[in-house]
């Protein structure tokens, strides 16, 4: 593999008495569509939250880009090119949908220099790219389920990553959405962004990674193609029991 | 500038202008003394409102910022006898330090966790004064007024003057970081804040500038209170109304927007002092408790949500 990304080594995290995360080890190379998978409970977010910041590992190492960023704010690490979508949607839900956009767009790409009706082209040209642009204007609560879903995609994409974590960006959506958000994301990984997917929905994370790793109880009990994951004895005792 | 920016800057100006002609014409002193007050509220409640407002940080402790005020200036004119001028800038400086100290210890609590721990501020400085002596302790301190500075005819008047200056001061500011980045960063700070740490926001650092700025602000409010009223004491000058004003005036305002704290602290603030000579004084706080309740209740969004509530209807018919 080529020189990884984000390089996790030995990463362990604990809430009191109980462990999230025990020793996780993880490469991903630039480029890569990889899924992360486990059930509830086994360390995902814990994982994912480590990763960009909004939780501190107590041992072992991030390096994104070569680096470590272990101890750096999580907005700093957004500005190395980082960005996440959330399991349950966090609009800014006192602005539009332009204004969500224009947070990253003001904090991460242009740091204050791009004169306000760039930006908003900016913004527009983003939410064009998801069939997004005609709710430009609306107040971010109005939006429905898979459109929150999509403005938080366009919310990372704002801030320009190179690595983007989508965590169940497809939960609670049909049939005819999951195909949807999964075209924008297979689009977001043509043009060059690594993308982690955390998906329950299995259809969705094996037709869309190459390279699959499946947590349980904080610990990686499997790795591989998606095709050998399903079939793994491990990972179809952790989701269904002995 | 934008359009917008200008027309901030003339209604300031005309604002300015009908203060000094104000002060210049009218000859009962009792307006002044009265207006002050209320004044001295749209400062202290557009200060709030940058914190409060903005970052949706409930602070409590605006009568800790604003009694520090008072005192730095009772300080000064005992110690060095300093200008009017030079004791707010000076008040304005310890409440921003102030208000930063106290951002870095209190602004990783969240919701009514940071708002208890603004409370003990107050607590903790209005004892600490208490039992200073150089500034009078317990017993308050006089202070006399040097004389009245020319053109103005009146020590109060010239003091509602100043008091005006720094509201404008203080709306300008707090009408600059809503409009610019910082108060998007702060609205989002406000909607979600672990969503805005990671879309780059810095959260903490934004939220230590709010706190400065508005601290530097109430005290700078508090300042003048020495000379306006020629005497200090604790019990007053740390006096919690402050911060129950502080906090209720930008909500039945509106706290989205800069006009909402202005147009609060005029109503509550006028209500206040025509309660106080027609009724009594005590009635004040139960003024503030039953407006509080009917704006929380009728006009969540206050004033300023009323109106563009009310303008929507309009468009759309």
């Amino acid at each position: 593999m080529a020189e990884p990304l984000l390089q996790i080594t030995n990463v362990s995290k604990r809430f009191g008495g109980f462990t999230a995360l025990d020793g996780v080890d993880l490469a991903v190379a630039p480029g890569e569509r990889f899924g992360l998978i486990g059930p509830n409970g086994s360390g995902k977010t814990t994982l994912i939250n480590c990763i960009s910041g909004s939780l501190r590992n107590e041992s072992g190492s991030i390096r994104f880009g070569g680096e470590d960023i272990s101890a750096l704010p999580a907005y700093q690490r957004t500005r190395r090119g980082i960005a996440r979508s959330f399991q349950i949607p966090r609009p800014f839900s006192s602005m539009t949908v332009m204004e969500n956009l224009m947070v990253p767009l003001e904090f991460v790409r242009h740091r204050h220099t791009l004169h306000r009706s760039d930006t908003r082209a900016e913004a527009l040209e983003i939410l064009g790219s998801i069939s997004l642009a005609d709710k430009a204007d609306t107040p971010s609560n109005q939006l429905s389920q898979v459109e929150l879903r999509k403005m938080e995609l366009a919310r990372a994409m704002a801030a320009r990553p190179r690595l983007l974590i989508s965590d169940e960006a497809m939960a609670g959506l049909s049939g005819a959405e999951i195909d949807e958000v999964l075209a924008i994301l297979f689009k977001l990984n043509d043009s060059g962004i690594t993308i982690i997917m955390i998906e329950h929905i299995m259809q969705a994370v094996m037709r869309f990674s190459q390279r699959v790793v499946c947590l349980d109880a904080g610990k990686i009990i499997c790795e591989g193609a998606p095709g050998a994951i399903i079939t793994n004895a491990n990972v179809q005792r952790a989701y269904l029991g002995n | 500038m934008t359009a917008r920016g200008y027309r901030f800057w003339i209604g300031a100006a005309i604002v300015l202008s009908a203060a000094c002609v104000a002060a210049a014409v009218v000859k009962n002193e009792y307006y002044f003394y009265a207006a002050y007050v209320v004044i001295q509220f749209v400062v202290l409640a557009t200060a709030w409102n940058i914190l409060g407002g903005y970052a949706g940080y409930v602070n409590f402790g605006s009568s800790a910022f604003f009694g520090v005020g008072a005192y730095i200036a009772v300080m000064l004119i005992k110690w060095l006898n300093l200008p009017l001028g030079l004791q707010i800038i000076a008040a304005a400086a310890v409440g921003g330090t102030l208000g930063f100290g106290v951002g870095l210890l209190t602004l990783r609590l969240r919701g009514i966790f940071f708002s208890i721990a603004t409370v003990a501020i107050t607590i903790i400085l209005e004892t600490a004064v208490i039992n200073w002596r150089f500034v009078g302790g317990a017993t308050g301190i006089q202070i006399l007024r040097p004389p009245v500075m020319e053109p103005f005819e009146s020590y109060t008047k010239m003091l509602f003057v100043c008091m005006v200056l720094l509201a404008i001061i203080a709306v300008a500011i707090a009408r600059h970081i809503e409009t610019s980045w910082i108060g998007r960063g702060l609205r989002a700070i406000r909607d979600n804040e672990e969503a805005a740490e990671c879309t780059g926001v810095p959260t903490l650092k934004l939220k230590l500038a709010a706190c400065a700025i508005s601290g530097a602000l109430m005290s700078a409010a508090g300042a003048p209170l020495a000379m306006y009223q020629s005497f200090v004491e604790p019990a007053s000058a740390f006096n919690l109304t402050y911060s129950v004003s502080a906090l209720a005036m930008p909500i039945i305002g509106g706290t989205s927007h800069w006009l909402g704290p202005v147009l609060g602290a005029l109503l509550l603030g006028s209500v206040q002092q025509i309660v106080t000579v027609t009724v009594s004084s005590e009635l004040n706080v139960l003024v503030v408790g039953v407006l509080l309740v009917v704006f929380v209740v009728a006009a969540p969004q206050g004033l300023v949500g009323l109106f563009t509530k009310v303008k929507d209807k309009v468009k759309g018919n």
